[in-house]
């Protein structure tokens, strides 16, 4: 009832102890397209949604390469993800500089969501409109933290964020027990298949998602259509030979798994300049 | 009254010496192992060669705790090139960035004393000599350090390279082969190795072409 006479500016609290437009932000970041965080022990994948604004555009890129050990992936607004990416690459080649190691991952998210806290305490700024996924290996093995628009962080084993995210999170529920000692390949077939999840009745194609990998022995990186592909016909196949049918392991095969899958929460329309 | 002087100086000079050649579609770069402080040895086995990107390798004689600094700039210089152009610099890219960096400390300089070596943009050799302010210019071969005096004019010598001044414009491209290059500089070495005292124990060599780097390491007299 009172939200409107609350929520001008981010400095003024409401009756019941909250920054609205703090909250705000955090909508902004369930607009954006999917991103997925999920880690093992020894490796930390990242994947996103490719979603272009309309057929003439390419799509943004939303998943950034942080330093070897880390990556970032991204929802909300892009061009605030942007920035901070920025940010964290400079604080990465800084420490890098001062200590001759990489930065500790821990360390990062700190950084970030101190810089964050400092945009929900001034009359003159605004909070970050993006929920950032960052992965990184350091000394004390592989995480995956996830950094909110109000300053907030917190360690997952994996998590979802962006519009169509309690898909992904439900199937991860599922799955998460056992991504501690998956191997490289389980956790990226699983990240995958949980990008499917959100996708929700659309075809899986490798064009429509974006994968990173890092680890043990493994700078970070970007996996490539075809090996993406590849991943996505082992298990649309095997849907496929479940359903019954006839027929080559096509990606129309999807439509029947997906539909046993599907968390569909009536999800608002994604606003055209968070996609 | 005369004019009083420091008795304490930052900077030192730890030796060596440093050699680059350019080939069609190599570059020789090399530098004794030699560390050095007044007459005396520091070690026998430090390499003054680094590799900066993919296609650019510093060689750099002088102080060498600046020239430590040089190059942990330009690495962090080129990590931020990497994350904003998804690639890596070129060496004339480099040669630049080294140039600029030198000349920003133009009143406190870094007492380093660099040559450039690496393939350029087609693929072919390409070496950048420099002072130690930043001043530098694309060469077909250099010198730099306590041996450079004794080493630059028998290389002049040898590889003839044409005068930059020339209308119509000729390669500064050396058309050695890269077996001979590499025997033109282990001759250098050991001669220079002679005569200069901070030039010795061994030589360093690095191979540059599209393929990767090569490195070869010969023996020089200790004394």
């Amino acid at each position: 009832m009172f939200r409107n006479q609350y929520d001008t500016d981010v400095t003024t609290w409401s009756p019941t102890g909250r920054l609205f437009q703090v909250e705000y932000a955090m909508e902004a970041v369930k607009q954006g397209s999917a991103a997925i965080g999920l880690r093992s022990r020894s490796h930390v994948v990242l994947a996103c949604v490719n979603k272009a604004q309309s057929e003439l555009s390419s799509h943004q890129k939303k998943i950034f390469k942080v330093d070897d050990h880390i990556g970032v992936a991204i929802a909300g607004l892009t061009a605030d993800g942007r920035v901070l990416s920025r940010y964290m690459r400079s604080e990465a080649i800084n420490h890098s500089f001062t200590y001759e190691s990489p930065l500790p991952v821990g360390r990062l998210v700190v950084h970030l969501a101190d810089k964050a806290q400092v945009c929900t305490q001034r009359s003159w700024k605004r909070p970050y409109g993006v929920g950032l996924l960052v992965g990184g290996l350091d000394e004390s093995g592989a995480h995956l933290y996830y950094n909110c628009p109000s300053g907030n962080y917190f360690e997952y084993q994996a998590f979802a964020i962006g519009s169509r995210s309690q898909a992904a999170k439900t199937y991860l529920e599922r799955r998460f027990e056992s991504f501690g000692d998956a191997s490289r390949e389980d956790l990226i077939k699983d990240a995958i298949l949980a990008v499917r999840e959100t996708l929700q009745g659309e075809t899986l194609k490798s064009s429509l998602c974006t994968v990173s990998v890092l680890g043990v022995g493994e700078p970070f990186h970007f996996l490539d259509q075809e090996t993406i592909q590849k991943v996505i016909d082992t298990f649309e196949k095997v849907a496929e030979d479940e359903e019954g049918e006839a027929g080559e392991g096509d990606a129309e095969a999807a439509a029947a798994p997906a539909e046993q899958g599907g968390g569909g929460a009536g999800d608002q329309d994604v606003a055209p300049m968070e996609m | 009254m005369t004019k009083q002087h420091a008795n304490w100086s930052p900077y030192d000079n730890n030796g060596g010496t440093c050699v680059a050649i350019a080939g069609s579609d190599y570059c020789v770069i090399a530098a004794d192992t030699r560390m050095s402080t007044g007459y005396s040895i520091l070690t026998r086995d430090y390499s003054k060669i680094h590799k900066l990107a993919d296609k650019a390798v510093l060689s750099s004689s002088g102080f060498q705790a600046d020239v430590k600094a040089l190059q942990k700039v330009l690495k962090s210089r080129h990590l931020v090139y990497q994350h904003q152009h998804n690639k890596q610099m070129s060496c004339p890219a480099m040669a630049q960035l080294l140039s600029n960096t030198l000349y920003f400390k133009r009143f406190f300089p870094y007492y380093a004393f660099n040559v450039l070596g690496g393939l350029d943009e087609q693929g072919k050799g390409c070496v950048f000599t420099y002072d130690a302010v930043g001043s530098y210019e694309k060469v077909g071969y250099s010198a730099q350090g306590s041996g450079s005096t004794l080493i630059m004019p028998f290389l002049d010598n040898q590889l003839k390279s044409p005068s930059p001044l020339l209308l119509p414009a000729q390669d500064a491209i050396t058309p050695l082969s890269e077996p001979e290059a590499v025997d033109l500089v282990k001759t250098v070495f050991a001669s220079a190795t002679e005569r200069d005292i901070y030039t010795g124990d061994k030589l360093e060599i690095m191979i540059l072409k599209a393929d990767g780097i090569r490195t070869e390491v010969m023996e020089l007299r200790k004394d």
